[in-house]
């Protein structure tokens, strides 16, 4: 099981927090923080496992990161998840937000966090692993994209067939 | 114009999206909080909004706020309106929200449970899909009760999407909800060959979980997985059976046998493929022997490869089975201490604690000194310390062949910055001094140089942790001051003003060692002719005590006042010229050995006690007196009291000599010294035993200054070899001796440090599920037997709502229903199944039910009870429209009886039916739920009723009426619960019972068989069986016991029975009977 997907900039910002165990809030930005401290005093050619620290869980679980330019992706993962199998999934992730924000870059997780959510949530579902095929992920999260667009662009045909009688009476009704 | 205003402010509201509160925040970097603040009102106003975009938009920025650590969990409310909201956007948005913030203890949780079950049945699979998503983060004990049957119909969704995610959140249902995994079960079985991967891959994943925390259960999945791992090309799904086969290996062996092919096979694929490379680290946890062997084969190669770390991990598996093969990859694994990772040079010294033996203790420890000198971080330090100490002291100091270099190791180890482990250093140092006394010469020098440099010990702040060391070098200076060299000198190092700073409990000891001290310096300087030196001592001892009856540590005060009252006394004494060394000293006279458990045997025997004589008449059999309970004394901390002298008469010592000659001899873990050195040694059950070495005198025993280890390898070496010598003379003449004395015993075992064999050095405790999560979450999800069939009663709960969609399909022609109504009137009778759950002790009955009925459009059909506690029974009927027209207006009514009565709405009058709130269109069924309220349970209930109702067709309507009866047996009232048969032979001479019994004649069926119809239709359960005699127990909801014993002999059947309730027994056995009769 994963017990939590984090993602943080090189001084430690969240960018995306994501417990499948319920952690309050102060307690989920003390974990971003104890975290943070752990991996990025490590240098970027050593290993990327390591030990989870003491809130989240102690040695019994661990934490698997890549660091890519800015971001730290951090998974904090029980015994049954394979190590390299969850450095791949966040290869996987990573790619697929690629693809999806063409050339992702920092700024795109921090104005689209949700967006980010909702990727993840084709990868990633309740701790275990969902999807693990780039194509398939791609394919779901467009097509709910997709969907969303098309009620957005129902809603604004509606708003301006309601719009257009009202403004005549508007200042009666004032 | 009022409008107007309004209108601009929603747009403006409406206008700050997601993006433009992120933006704000970064353009507020100065006063972030007061921002956020200002935005949270701003919030809160939105929300206030009827617009749902506006809301949701609102919550959008909640989850953001919630991300840098606001609590959101005002909005809950909100957040489900979101969720609720008919568009995608929307409700993907709540969904979102509430993944993040809800969790077991929300209370608007409750509220969710409809619309999660609505978007689960939506006919768009992108609502289900975020609903399931949604819901796997969030799903509670009652969210799964109530939602587990309509998930487990998604796992056979047409998509599989929507099958992938069903399977996967079913999980998370059997987490919290332990009764649905085992009718869930078969389902999940099929979807491990279900044609889509996904799904596949999900459900293995599902299992794998499952198994981790009860491989048992599993075992018989172990073919279809085998067939999973030949055929997959999935990696992951790849993974996950390895993962599963590691955890089931260790139930049956001969898996691992048969594993070892396909594995290699896999490797081999992989290692090609070079893909992949993780899979043979996986492979090496399936700890089978053989196999093992061949893994590490690759393992090796992968530290070529890439990942060391997973290397290292894959071996510390291995070790534990298999540590000899590992240990010849020591090398490898000590260049990985090199590694500039620290997870890497941790893994690799957990290692090297498993692969030490006595040959290669030494250059290994050398090997980590080093890397403490190089270490950075007090962390590593730290642990490589605590890895030094635990390596060296494993086992009783197993390996340990040269105690003054384990000596040395610890005083450089006091050179260390900032470690927190001052603590454990000193305790080791104790240990060794008290336990190996031949070391103590050395030890005693050694501790006289630390408490001389105790200032560099004290010297900062930061090196607190360190000083704990003085503790254990003043009390060994102290209790062995006649090893001292140089008395006085150590005398006046422990009494420098300097040692007032020292935390409390050390200056204590510090003023009661100072006083062994002056004991001993005071016989030396007596000797002598000049009595002034003396003196000086005493005044010395004066002078500088008093600094210590003024500590603020009560202790320290204490003895100090004690002792400088003492000296007073003695300086009186020398200023008389009287000689009171000797009663000085006898103060602390004693000797403090290490004191065996066995120590008692030491204590003379006072006259007149004879030991052998029996105070009761003896038993059969004596045991012998070596067997006594060793467990009673196996505390094995050596006790800090002091043996006086015994007298003890020859004969007596020289037997207990020889018994000892002769454990030491068939003790191999005892280090023989010379024959005429003076033994000390120890005895504690199992494996430990303290080896104490007599150092061979070659080891210069003054080392000036601080040791260095490093010395002591290389005079380890030359020793050894001059020991190899010896021993072989020893042995010689060790086998002369045997030969001539007591031949009775054999040669012992391996007896010194050069024959190293791992086998019995290296103790590894072997876990049996390594894997296993420890947090456990759920136990009783491990509790259920899958290999059992699926009795009724665990039978997810059916919700009954659902069935006014089917509604939609309309009536059909009118000609068929009067030939429907006009059909013959059968007389059926139908089992009705019931299902009561008490709700307080969560238990479940089945209540049997007999209905006559003459129905033309046949309604009633199933009936189903929830027992809220122990009168309430909530009654919930399958109405079923057999007849092709309409059904409308349905009113139950039942016949209230004294016993029980049918709870209506306030208002109404007890003879008042209640309307069935829906309507049936032809061949729909659907569930209404009735309250009844019983007084007693202990006789069977008919309950008379009717149904009234409106046949509809086309042109006419009719109104129909129809009799029912609703049958409670007693039988319904008993839950199956499982006892145990001291319990229940406690419960049967408990004497409450009342006694009854029955003959059954004729049954012709099978023993066996005979007892699963009584389990299955009486609800009870088999406490023990033996032959042809069984007894079983049952327990009503109002906590009746009662307890069968059947007995078969040909074709009777008798069954004798014990119940607290006689009554209730009585009609139990009519119902048995019954049962019996009509087969």
């Amino acid at each position: 099981m994963i017990k939590a997907i984090l993602i943080f900039n090189n001084h430690g910002k969240p960018r995306l927090i994501r417990f499948y165990q319920y952690f309050a809030e102060d307690m989920q930005q003390q974990i971003i923080r104890e975290t943070f401290h752990l991996v990025s005093k490590r240098d970027d050619n050593v290993c990327n496992f390591l030990e989870g620290g003491s809130l989240i869980g102690g040695s019994d679980y661990k934490l698997i990161y890549r660091h890519y330019a800015t971001l730290y992706f951090v998974f904090c993962v029980d015994s049954s998840e394979s190590e390299l199998g969850i450095l791949d999934l966040i290869q996987v992730f990573v790619e697929t937000l690629d693809k999806c924000f063409e050339n992702v870059c920092e700024l795109d997780l921090i104005f689209h966090m949700d967006k980010v959510h909702y990727i993840l949530q084709e990868v990633v579902m309740g701790g275990m692993v969902l999807e693990t095929n780039m194509n398939e992920i791609v394919a779901q999260v467009e097509v709910q994209n997709r969907m969303e667009k098309s009620e957005s662009h129902m809603e604004r045909m509606l708003l301006r067939r309601h719009l257009e009688p009202l403004s005549p009476h508007s200042h009666e009704l004032g | 114009m009022a409008l107007k205003i309004v209108k601009g402010s929603i747009d403006r509201m409406f206008d700050k999206n997601l993006q433009d509160l992120v933006r704000g925040i970064r353009n507020h970097k100065e006063d972030e909080a007061k921002y956020i603040s200002t935005c949270i009102d701003e919030i809160k106003q939105e929300l206030k909004q009827d617009n749902i975009a506006v809301k949701a938009n609102a919550v959008c920025k909640l989850t953001y706020l919630q991300m840098l650590g606001y609590d959101v969990s005002w909005a809950a409310f909100n957040i489900v309106e979101v969720m609720s909201s008919s568009k995608f956007t929307y409700k993907r948005i709540g969904y979102l929200a509430a993944s993040q913030c809800f969790h077991e203890s929300t209370d608007v949780i409750m509220l969710t449970t409809n619309q999660i079950r609505k978007d689960l049945s939506s006919p768009n699979q992108y609502d289900t899909g975020v609903a399931l998503t949604g819901l796997s983060c969030f799903v509670t004990p009652d969210l799964a009760r109530d939602l587990a049957n309509d998930i487990m119909t998604l796992m056979s969704h047409t998509k599989p999407y929507i099958r992938k995610k069903a399977v996967l959140i079913m999980y998370k249902v059997f987490l919290k909800y332990p009764e649905s995994l085992r009718p869930a079960f078969p389902r999940l079985k099929e979807k491990l060959e279900d044609p889509d991967p996904g799904v596949q891959s999900a459900a293995v994943n599902v299992i794998c979980e499952l198994a981790r925390r009860n491989p048992k259960n599993y075992l018989s999945l172990a073919p279809l997985f085998f067939k999973l791992m030949t055929s997959s090309t999935n990696n992951w799904v790849l993974i996950k059976i390895i993962k599963l086969f590691g955890a089931l290996t260790p139930l049956e062996p001969r898996l691992g046998k048969k594993l070892i092919e396909p594995l290699t096979n896999l490797i081999h694929r992989i290692m090609s493929a070079d893909r992949s490379v993780y899979i043979p680290f996986l492979v090496a946890r399936v700890r089978t022997k053989g196999e093992s062997m061949s893994v590490l084969k690759y393992v090796k190669a992968m530290f070529v490869f890439v990942v060391k770390y997973l290397g290292l991990l894959a071996m510390s598996k291995i070790l534990k089975t298999h540590p000899k093969s590992v240990q010849s990859h020591k090398d490898l694994i000590l260049q990985c201490l090199d590694d500039k990772d620290e997870s890497i040079r941790l893994r690799a010294l957990d290692l090297l604690y498993g692969m030490v033996s006595k040959k290669n203790l030494m250059e290994i420890v050398k090997k980590l000194m080093l890397h403490v000198d190089k270490a950075e971080g007090t962390t590593y330090r730290d642990e490589l310390l605590t890895k030094i100490i635990d390596i060296c002291s494993q086992s009783n100091y197993q390996y340990i062949t040269n105690f003054e270099w384990y000596i040395s190791i610890l005083v450089e180890l006091t050179r260390l910055e900032g470690t927190r482990h001052g603590h454990l250093i000193a305790s080791q140092m104790l240990d060794v001094a008290i336990r190996v006394k031949a070391i103590r010469v050395f030890a005693v020098a050694q501790m006289a140089t630390l408490l001389d440099n105790a200032h560099l010990l004290t010297g900062n702040v930061q090196r607190k942790g360190i000083c704990e060391v003085l503790y254990a070098a003043a009390w060994i200076c102290g209790e062995f001051s006649e090893h001292l060299d140089n008395p006085t000198q150590t005398l006046e190092a422990m009494l420098r003003p300097k040692v007032a700073t020292l935390p409390g409990h050390i200056q204590a000891v510090y003023v009661q060692n100072a006083a062994k001290l002056f004991a001993t310096v005071l016989k030396s300087q007596e000797g002598n002719t000049d009595s002034t030196a003396a003196q000086e001592t005493s005044q010395l001892m004066i002078d500088r005590l008093p600094l210590f009856v003024q500590s603020a540590n009560l202790e320290v005060q204490e003895r100090a006042s004690c002792i400088l009252q003492l000296v007073k006394y003695i300086q009186k004494l020398q200023q008389k010229d009287v000689e009171i060394a000797e009663e000085v000293i006898a103060l602390f006279a004693g000797e403090l050995n290490p004191v065996a458990p066995k120590a008692q045997k030491k204590v003379p025997v006072p006259e007149g006690l004879d030991l052998d004589a029996w105070i009761n008449e003896p038993p059969s059999e004596s045991e012998s007196e070596d067997e006594q309970p060793r467990a009673i004394f196996a505390k094995e901390e050596p006790k800090h009291s002091r043996p006086r002298h015994t007298e003890v008469d020859e004969k007596e010592l020289a037997k207990r000599r020889e018994a000892r000659k002769q454990e030491q001899a068939n003790n191999p873990f005892y280090i023989k010294s010379s024959p005429s050195s003076q033994k000390v040694y120890q005895e504690a059950p199992g494996v430990e035993h303290i080896p104490v070495v007599q150092i061979d005198l070659s080891v210069p025993l003054k080392v000036p200054g601080l040791p260095m280890s490093d010395q002591y390898v290389k005079l380890e070496e030359e020793r050894r070899q001059k020991d190899r010598a010896d021993k072989k003379k020893k042995e010689k003449k060790k086998r002369k001796e045997k030969r001539s004395g007591r031949g009775k015993r054999h040669d012992s075992g391996p007896e010194s440090e050069e024959d190293i064999t791992p086998a019995h050095m290296v103790d590894i405790v072997t876990e049996e599920m390594p894997e296993s999560s420890k947090q456990g979450q759920n136990v009783c999800l491990c509790h259920f037997r899958l290999s059992r069939p699926l009795a009724d009663s665990e039978k997810l709960p059916v919700r009954s709502h659902r069935a006014a969609e089917v509604l939609k399909s309309p009536a059909q022609d009118g000609d068929a229903e009067s030939a429907a109504s006009q059909e013959p009137k059968k007389k059926s009778s139908k089992e009705k199944r019931e299902k009561k759950k008490d709700k307080d002790r969560d238990r479940k009955v089945r209540v049997t039910c007999l209905q006559h009925y003459s129905p033309p459009p046949s309604p009633v059909n199933d009936i189903q009870g929830n027992l809220q506690d122990g009168s309430q029974v909530v009654v919930s009927v399958i109405f079923e429209n057999k007849c092709d027209s309409f059904l409308k207006s349905m009113e139950f009514n039942v016949l209230d009886s004294l016993n029980s009565k049918l709870q209506r709405p306030e208002g109404s009058g007890p003879h008042d039916g209640l309307t069935v709130p829906f309507q049936l269109p032809p061949g729909v069924s659907n569930e209404a739920r009735f309250v009844f309220t019983m007084q007693s349970i202990i006789t069977p209930q008919k309950l008379k009723g009717t149904l009234t109702f409106i046949v509809k067709n086309e042109d006419s309507s009719t109104h129909e009426k129809l009799d029912f009866k609703l049958h409670f047996t007693c039988t319904s009232y008993l839950i199956s619960t499982p006892c145990y048969s001291d319990a229940f032979a406690k419960l049967l001479e408990s004497g409450d019972l009342k006694c009854s019994s029955v003959k059954l004649e004729g049954v012709v069926m099978p023993f066996h068989h005979l007892l699963a119809r009584i389990c299955f239709r009486h609800h009870f359960s088999v406490v023990e069986r033996i032959d042809s005699c069984a007894s079983m127990y049952s327990r009503s909801i109002q906590d009746h016991h009662v307890c069968l014993l059947v007995k078969t002999s040909g074709q009777t059947v008798s069954i004798d029975a014990k119940c607290d309730e006689p009554t209730l027994l009585g009609n139990v056995l009519d119902e048995i009977k019954q049962t019996f009769s009509q087969c």
